[in-house]
């Protein structure tokens, strides 16, 4: 390395852990500073390797710059910065210094060149994200963290397998492109997969997310799927069988979110489904599609984290976290209800959003590469995606019938958070190439043609006619829904306890067995060694007298014979 | 949360939103904005990647399609998932 370069993930951890030891006043300025430190000392990582140092016997690279990273680690640290702002007014003191190593982590694992990094930080960002959820404080709160925690050490388990046989077969630390081509890959693959929220281990996503905070959430839904998007960019693009998991977690994601009632678990299950486009977009593979998938990353954590603080904002306002529960909250509260729109209006990859701008991406790749079916289920999906939060969140917290509360607007720093939020995903829609030139790999494309804008309004607009003539039958939909997370919240503790139980009684019954053996030998042994039995008697000198003569006279026959 | 006088007389004095010809009028506003999507089509040059994107206003019927079947999917799904609330046990908030 020739000059000194900071490394923007390890600062962030550092001062995050510094972050309790400040007063308040200077605390928060911190929570806000900070974040904005490190986006700049993001933007100073050179290309190629930074850091290099000599670990074991391998060389390890903790930084390393290029354009895919420099994007993540861009928007992770634009997340920290609008996460910290919005959180300034959160009572517990654990959760925004759990946030910003959770963020740290992230933007390190951006930042690595080694799989032996990835895998330090990739452990670390499950350390803070568990910290995020727990420090909500409910008991609730505190077992979705365990069953969450359980999932990612299993995760990580598996990855850390994967790691060390791919190092074993190729004697390289280095982090390239991989093919599932062997037990190590596929290790490594799962481990990925399951950060991403893929089937059939999904189900952490919806059952830990909504358990924290109402600034928890918002932390929570930007690194951990995202990061996974990151690691299978560069180490398994072009793997087909990406394209059909992704193609599976849309349309979970959309047919969850559709049927959920608690807000914050609808966006959670919207989170399955647009990880699902990115997914695909790794699927596919060409340079647009990668492009895509990158892009889409950094929109949906813009419009995502914009929703999610917005319904934070109402439950934080309210107490209320079910869609039946609220509505009519326009009239007091219009700024939060014009950020959902905009949030919405951007999931739903509307013209003029950055959710169009960064979707529009994959759906192209998949068109130029001639796959008919994923692109129709792409657009069958973008079709199906403004059902559940463009047209159903908004409807159902701001409009739909007056529930009667008239709660106030969140305290300003949480509505400059979202104003920040709001304005890029506004930005980016309509100045898409202000994000295209981040991208991996430079592309000519342009978004906002009159035909691209009037095919999306028609799929868009046409859908939601679809929607509203439909509504009857969302009637008494929205409840509690089943996932795979039953299996190991119902089905794996029934099965433990058929097991214990099925093992007490044959503990019972091999108790009372051998009892029953025992106490057999006993009188056996009683009725041969007992007091008055033969073998116990004391006998007369002239029987034993008798005996020994008996003996000698054997003993002489068969010396005689012999 | 303490609702002030002027929170009140606020309320009393119906929203615009709430108005019956108001809402009327958002509802032509987008059957309108649904005409003008298909007329707009004429105007527009796409480049089609597939045959079927040449059919008149597929993307219109394609949402549509996809946007019901998605719906009527999850009715019928929600058959089979629907839990109470505290299937898991209370929520303790």
């Amino acid at each position: 390395m020739t000059d000194f370069v900071i490394h923007p993930g390890l600062l962030l951890i550092v001062g995050a852990l510094l972050l309790p030891l400040l007063r308040e006043a200077p605390r928060r300025f911190a929570i806000v500073a900070l974040p904005l430190l490190v986006l700049a000392l993001v933007w100073q990582v050179p290309d190629g390797a930074v850091w290099q140092t000599r670990f074991l016997d391998y060389t390890i690279t903790p930084l390393q710059g290029s354009k895919l990273s420099r994007l993540f680690a861009t928007i992770f640290s634009l997340m920290a910065v609008a996460g910290g702002l919005y959180a300034l007014g959160q009572k517990s003191r654990l959760e925004v210094p759990a946030a910003f190593v959770y963020a740290g982590s992230a933007i390190s694992v951006a930042l690595a060149g080694d799989l032996i990094t990835v895998f330090i930080f990739w452990e670390m960002m499950a350390v803070g994200s568990t910290l995020v959820l727990w420090s909500q404080g409910s008991a609730n709160a505190y077992s979705a963290a365990r069953r969450y925690l359980m999932i990612h050490l299993l995760g990580g388990v598996i990855l850390f397998a994967g790691i060390t046989g791919h190092i074993v077969q190729t004697g390289s630390v280095a982090f390239e492109p991989m093919q599932p081509d062997s037990i190590a890959h596929w290790l490594i693959l799962i481990g990925f997969l399951i950060n991403a929220g893929a089937p059939p281990l999904s189900a952490w996503l919806p059952d830990a997310y909504p358990q924290a905070s109402w600034s928890g959430t918002v932390f929570l839904s930007a690194f951990t799927t995202k990061t996974a998007v990151y690691v299978l960019i560069r180490g398994f693009p072009g793997t087909e069988l990406l394209v059909w998991i992704g193609l599976f977690m849309i349309f979970y994601g959309v047919i969850y979110a559709l049927l959920e009632n608690d807000i914050r678990r609808v966006l959670v299950y919207s989170i399955v489904s647009h990880v699902g486009f990115m997914i695909v977009g790794v699927g596919i593979g060409t340079e647009m599609a990668i492009n895509g998938a990158a892009a889409h990353a950094f929109s949906h954590i813009l419009y995502k984290g914009l929703l999610l603080m917005a319904t934070g904002s109402v439950i934080l306002m309210t107490g209320r976290r079910n869609c039946t529960e609220l509505g009519g909250l326009f009239r007091s509260m219009p700024m939060t209800a014009v950020f959902t729109v905009i949030g919405a209006m951007s999931l739903s990859a509307f013209p003029f959003t950055a959710g169009f701008a960064s979707k529009a991406l994959i759906s192209q790749a998949a068109g130029d590469s001639h796959l008919l079916y994923v692109w129709l289920l792409l657009m069958a999906a973008a079709a199906a995606a403004p059902l559940y939060a463009g047209v159903k969140l908004p409807w159902f917290i701001f409009f739909h019938r007056d529930s009667g509360l008239r709660p106030q607007e969140p305290p300003a720093n949480m509505r400059w958070a979202m104003t920040i939020f709001a304005f890029l995903c506004l930005a980016l829609g309509i100045w898409p190439q202000a994000l295209y030139a981040l991208l991996p790999y430079s592309m000519d494309y342009e978004l906002n043609t009159a035909a691209h804008i009037v095919s999306q309004l028609q799929l868009l607009l046409f859908a939601a006619l679809a929607f509203i003539v439909m509504r009857p039958w969302l009637k008494n939909m929205l409840a509690s829904t089943l996932d795979a997370d039953w299996a190991w919240r119902r089905l794996l503790p029934a099965l433990s306890q058929v097991v214990a139980v099925g093992m007490n009684r044959t503990g019972l019954v091999l108790r009372r067995a051998s009892l029953h053996a025992s106490d057999h030998l006993l009188q056996i042994i009683q009725r041969h060694l007992g007091e008055d039995a033969k073998l116990a008697r004391t006998w007369s000198t002239r029987g034993m007298s008798l005996w020994v003569l008996v003996l000698l006279l054997g003993y002489l026959l068969l010396y005689y014979f012999r | 949360m303490p609702q002030t006088n002027a929170m009140k007389q606020a309320d009393k004095a119906t929203h615009w939103l709430d108005q019956p010809r108001h809402i009327q009028r958002l509802w032509r506003g987008f059957l309108v904005a649904l005409a003008l999507t298909i007329v707009a089509q004429f105007f527009v040059h796409p480049h089609p990647h597939f045959d079927v994107e040449s059919i008149f206003g597929f993307n219109a019927w394609f949402g549509f399609i996809a946007c019901a079947a998605t719906v009527a999917v999850a009715k019928a799904l929600s058959l089979l998932l629907k839990r109470p609330e505290n299937y898991y046990g209370q929520r303790d908030d």
